[in-house]
C-alpha cells in the first residue's frame, strides 16, 4: 500500500490545518486510510503550528522524529525546529526569502507571491503547489489536490477561485 | 447524508457523529480544548441529518451537565461535553448523578490534554470517573471513539448509570477517514417520572443508592462488550503489555515496526474504570511481567493491584508527567522486551516562537493600558486568549475560570489588614465573566473589596474557536447584557468603552482606578470585536507605516506594546511593519514615543 508521513509546520494564522485537511482529502479521493494530528488552541496564537500527516497502513496519527518522508515549512525558521523528525533521505519543501536556508529541496518566497495575489492568507496553497511542482515528492497528483479542494470548498465559489490561483502560483513556479 | 461512505473526521466531529448514531437528543457544552469543536459537529450533524434536538453552548459546564441529566431523568438520550479542567466545574452534579442513576442514555465526554497543550493541568478524567464511581471509556482514534459514544448510550441505559467518553487531544484532533453508519431515529416522548425517594434522595436513601452503584459497577467489571481485547491473539507468551486510549494507537504501530509482534501478549483496554474483574485475574496467574501505557495517570495499574508484576505509572518505569509520544512508548517497548533502545534524532535547541495576541488585537490595547493606569498594581487574570497579556508584563496571576476576581478579592483583604495600599486590576473575558466571575463579583460588592475589575469584552469565546456568549442570546431567548449583570450585583461603577482609543481609555481606567480606592470594586468594560470572529463585520483598515527616520529603534512598540507585526531589525537598529500581518488597528501610534508610527499605508 502507498505509505508516506509528512510534517507541515509554520506558525499560527498561516492555515496549516487547511493544507492538511486538504492533503487527508486527496488520500481519501484515492481510497486510502489516512491519520493526521492538529494544533489547536493556545499556540494557534501566533505560536509553532505543526501538524503530523500519515496515509497508509498506520495506528499512531503521530509521526515520530526521523521517520518523516518530507517537511513542508510554511515559514523558514520552523525548519530548524522539525528538521528531526525526517528520515535520513527525507525532503524539504520551506517558505522564505532567498537566501534564509541551503541544502533543501526548494525554498521559494511565498509570502511575496501571496502579497502579488492580493490575498496574504494564500501561502499555505502556494506552498501546497510549489511541493507538486517537483514530480514525485508526493502520494497524490496536483488533479486530486484540485479535486480535493473541491470538494472543500465547494460551497463557497470565491474562495475556491482564490484557492485553484494560489495553489497554481505554486505548482508553476520554478 | 448517505451511509457507510468515508468522510474525512476530526476526532470530535466522529464523536459527534456517535452520539447523533446513538440516537442523542440534547447536548450541551461550555468550549474548551481540545473539546471545542465537538459541540459545534454535533449542531452539525443536527442539521445534516434534519434532526429535532436541543444543542446548546451552556453558561458553564455545571450548568451544561444538569442540562443534559434532566434529558435523561426525562428517559431521553443526551450528552453533555467539556475539557477536564471543565469536569472540574461539572463534579458537584456529577458525582451525586452516579448514585441516582439514569433513565435514558447519559454520556459525559470529558477530554484530557496530556501535555499539557492548552491547558491548565494534565489531570486524567479517568481518576475523576473513578472517584464518582462511574464507568469511563477510553477511544484510541476517531472511528473507535465514534463507536464507543454509541456503546456509551447502551451501556448508559443498560446499567443505568451515567457513562464517561474520556478522548485525549491525540484523538480529538486526530483525522481519519470514518464511514457513516445510520442515526438511530429512537422517537421518545420527553417523560418525567415522579419518584422524589430517588430524585430528591436524603442522605437515608443514598445509603441504598450507594450500595446500589457497586452493585452496578461489579456487574459492568463483568460486561463483554467493553472487556479488554487482545490484539495479538496469536500469541503465547509469559510478557504482556497493556495500553488505553491513544497510548494503545502509538504501541500497536511501535510494536510492529520493532519487531515486537509476535513477543508479548498485546491487550487493549477499552474500559479502563470498572476494570475486568476476569481481565485482572488473568494478569495477575498467566503473566510474570507486565508492561501498562496509559495517559495520564496509572489508572489501570492501580486496578492490576501487583506491584511486583506491573510496570506503569505508579512504579516509575513510565514517566507520570507529559505525554506518551510514540517515541517515548517505542523506548519504553524496547526497554521492557530487553532490546537496546534505538537512538531518536532530537529537536535543535533553538528560539521557540512564543504564542502572542492576534496583531490588532484588542485585548493588547487594554493590557497596555492596564499598565499606564497602575504601574506598580497587581494584575491578576483569567483564562482566555487574554492569558498572553503576560507577555506584555500586564499579567501575574492565573489560576482557574473567574479566579481573577476571587483572587482580586484576596489580594485587597490581605493587603488591607496588613496596612499596605495597592492597586489591583483584574482583567477577565467576557466569556469567562459569564461563566464563573458573577459569584465573586457578588463577593467582591459584599465585602467592599477595591480594585478595578475589566471586563475585556469581545462578545465571543475566541480562545477556543469563536464560540457564542450569552450576550448574544439565542432564537429562542435574550441577550443578556454584561452592564446589567454589573449594575445586578451592585458595583457602583460601570463604565464602557473601545480600549482602541487608547488615551481616552486609559484615562477611563486611571478614573476608575480612583473611584476604586475611596469606594469598592469598579469595572470597565473594554468592548472591541476580536478579529478572528468571522460573525462579524470588520473594517479593512490601511496599514500603519514606521517613518524610518523618526524611529529612533527605542523598541517601545515591540517591547513593551508586543504587537508581532511590528519588527526590530537588528541591521538598521530601526522597526519596521510587517505587511503580512499588520491589521491598520492604529493602536501603535499612540504607544510610540516620538510619532514615528503614522496611519495611511497600503490597504
Ligand atoms: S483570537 Fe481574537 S481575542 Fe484572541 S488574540 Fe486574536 S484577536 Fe485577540
Ligand atoms: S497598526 Fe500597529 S498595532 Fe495595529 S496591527 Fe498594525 S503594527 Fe500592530
Amino acid at each position: 500500500m502507498t505509505s508516506q508521513q509528512l510534517i507541515i509546520s509554520g506558525v499560527g494564522g498561516q492555515g496549516i490545518l487547511f493544507v492538511t485537511r486538504i492533503l487527508a482529502e486527496a488520500a481519501i479521493v484515492r481510497g486510502l486510510p489516512v491519520l493526521t494530528s492538529e494544533t489547536h488552541g493556545m499556540a494557534q496564537r501566533g505560536g509553532i503550528v505543526i501538524s503530523h500527516f500519515k496515509v497508509g497502513d498506520f495506528s499512531s496519527p503521530l509521526v515520530c522524529p526521523g521517520r518523516a518522508d518530507g517537511l513542508i515549512s510554511l515559514k523558514h525558521e520552523t525548519v530548524a525546529l522539525h528538521r528531526h523528525f525526517l528520515k535520513p533521505d527525507g525532503w524539504t519543501v520551506a517558505n522564505g526569502p532567498p537566501g534564509s536556508l541551503s541544502g533543501i529541496s526548494a525554498l521559494m518566497d511565498a509570502d511575496q507571491l501571496a502579497l502579488g495575489l492580493g490575498n496574504p492568507q494564500s501561502v499555505n496553497l502556494i506552498m501546497l503547489g510549489r511541493v507538486l511542482a517537483i514530480p514525485g515528492l508526493l502520494f497524490c497528483t496536483a488533479d486530486e489536490v484540485e479535486e480535493a479542494i473541491r470538494i472543500k470548498l465547494s460551497a463557497k465559489p470565491a474562495a475556491l477561485e482564490g484557492a485553484f490561483a494560489a495553489f497554481r502560483t505554486g505548482l508553476q513556479h520554478h | 447524508m448517505a451511509a457507510s461512505s468515508k468522510m474525512l473526521m476530526q476526532g470530535n466531529e466522529a464523536m459527534a457523529r456517535g452520539l447523533i448514531e446513538g440516537g442523542c437528543v440534547v447536548a450541551a457544552s461550555y468550549p474548551g480544548t481540545p473539546a471545542s469543536e465537538l459541540l459545534t459537529a454535533v449542531d452539525a450533524w443536527r442539521t445534516a441529518e434534519d434532526l429535532d434536538m436541543h444543542v446548546e453552548w451552556a453558561v458553564n459546564e455545571k450548568v451544561a451537565f444538569e442540562i443534559a441529566y434532566a434529558a435523561c431523568q426525562s428517559g431521553l438520550r443526551a450528552a453533555t461535553i467539556m475539557k477536564q479542567v471543565g469536569l472540574n466545574v461539572a463534579l458537584d452534579p456529577m458525582m451525586s448523578a452516579a448514585y441516582l442513576g439514569v433513565i435514558g442514555g447519559f454520556v459525559i465526554i470529558s477530554a484530557d490534554d496530556p501535555g499539557p497543550h492548552s491547558s491548565q493541568t494534565e489531570q486524567d478524567s479517568r481518576l475523576t470517573a473513578m472517584l464518582a464511581k462511574i464507568p469511563v471509556l477510553d477511544p484510541s482514534n476517531p472511528e473507535e471513539a465514534r463507536m464507543l459514544a454509541g456503546l456509551a448510550f447502551e451501556i448508559s441505559e443498560e446499567f443505568q448509570v451515567p457513562v464517561m467518553l474520556r478522548p485525549t487531544t491525540r484523538v480529538c484532533h486526530a483525522c481519519q477517514d470514518v464511514a457513516l453508519l445510520p442515526v438511530a431515529r429512537l422517537g421518545r416522548r420527553a417523560e418525567f417520572r415522579k419518584d422524589p425517594r430517588r430524585w430528591a434522595a436524603t442522605p437515608g436513601f443514598r445509603y441504598e443508592l450507594h450500595v446500589q452503584l457497586i452493585d452496578k459497577l461489579a456487574r459492568l467489571a463483568a460486561h463483554p462488550p467493553t472487556a479488554p481485547r487482545r490484539l495479538n491473539p496469536h500469541v503465547v507468551s509469559r510478557t504482556a503489555v497493556i495500553a488505553s486510549g491513544v497510548a494503545a494507537a502509538h504501541a500497536r504501530e511501535a510494536l510492529a515496526g520493532l519487531d515486537l509482534w509476535n513477543a508479548p501478549a498485546f491487550f487493549q483496554v477499552i474500559q479502563p474504570y470498572p476494570l475486568h474483574k476476569a481481565f485482572i485475574e488473568e494478569i495477575n496467574s498467566v503473566y510474570s511481567d507486565v508492561l501498562v501505557l496509559e495517559e495520564t495517570s496509572g489508572v489501570i495499574e492501580m486496578q492490576l493491584g501487583n506491584r511486583n508484576l506491573v510496570r506503569g505509572k505508579i512504579s516509575g518505569f513510565v514517566p507520570e508527567a507529559g505525554e506518551l509520544l510514540p517515541e517515548t512508548i517505542g523506548r519504553l517497548l524496547s526497554e521492557f522486551a530487553g532490546q537496546q533502545p534505538a537512538e531518536i534524532p532530537a529537536a535543535e535547541p533553538g528560539s521557540r516562537r512564543r504564542p502572542t495576541l492576534c496583531p490588532g488585537c484588542p485585548h493588547r490595547a487594554s493590557f497596555y493600558a492596564v499598565k499606564k493606569a497602575a504601574p506598580a498594581g497587581i494584575y491578576t487574570s483569567d483564562i482566555g486568549c487574554y492569558t498572553l497579556g503576560i507577555n506584555l508584563g500586564a499579567v501575574d496571576t492565573v489560576l482557574c475560570m473567574g479566579a481573577s476576581i476571587g483572587q482580586a478579592c484576596g489580594f485587597y483583604h490581605a493587603h488591607r489588614i496588613t496596612g499596605v495600599e495597592r492597586d489591583i486590576i483584574a482583567t477577565i473575558g467576557d466569556s469567562t465573566f459569564f461563566h464563573a466571575g458573577v459569584p465573586p463579583l457578588i463577593d467582591a460588592v459584599t465585602q467592599g473589596a477595591r480594585f478595578v475589575l475589566l471586563i475585556l469584552d469581545n462578545t465571543t469565546t475566541a480562545m477556543t474557536g469563536n464560540q457564542p456568549t450569552p450576550a448574544q442570546g439565542t432564537a429562542a431567548g435574550k441577550p443578556v447584557r454584561i452592564e446589567d449583570l454589573v449594575l445586578g450585583c451592585g458595583a457602583g461603577f460601570c463604565r464602557t468603552a473601545d480600549p482602541l482609543e487608547m488615551p481616552s481609555f486609559t484615562a477611563l481606567l486611571k478614573e476608575a482606578l480612583v473611584w476604586s480606592r475611596a469606594n469598592g470594586v469598579a469595572v470597565v468594560i473594554a468592548k472591541s470585536p476580536c478579529l478572528v470572529d468571522r460573525s462579524v463585520k470588520h473594517l479593512r483598515r490601511a496599514q500603519v507605516m514606521v517613518e524610518t527616520a523618526k524611529c529612533t529603534g527605542c523598541q517601545a512598540c515591540t517591547k513593551q506594546f508586543e504587537c508581532p507585526a511590528l519588527i526590530y531589525d537588528h541591521g538598521t537598529g530601526k522597526v519596521h511593519v510587517d505587511v503580512m500581518t499588520c491589521t491598520g488597528c492604529a493602536v501603535c501610534l499612540d504607544v510610540c514615543p516620538v510619532r514615528a508610527i503614522t496611519s495611511g499605508g497600503g490597504a
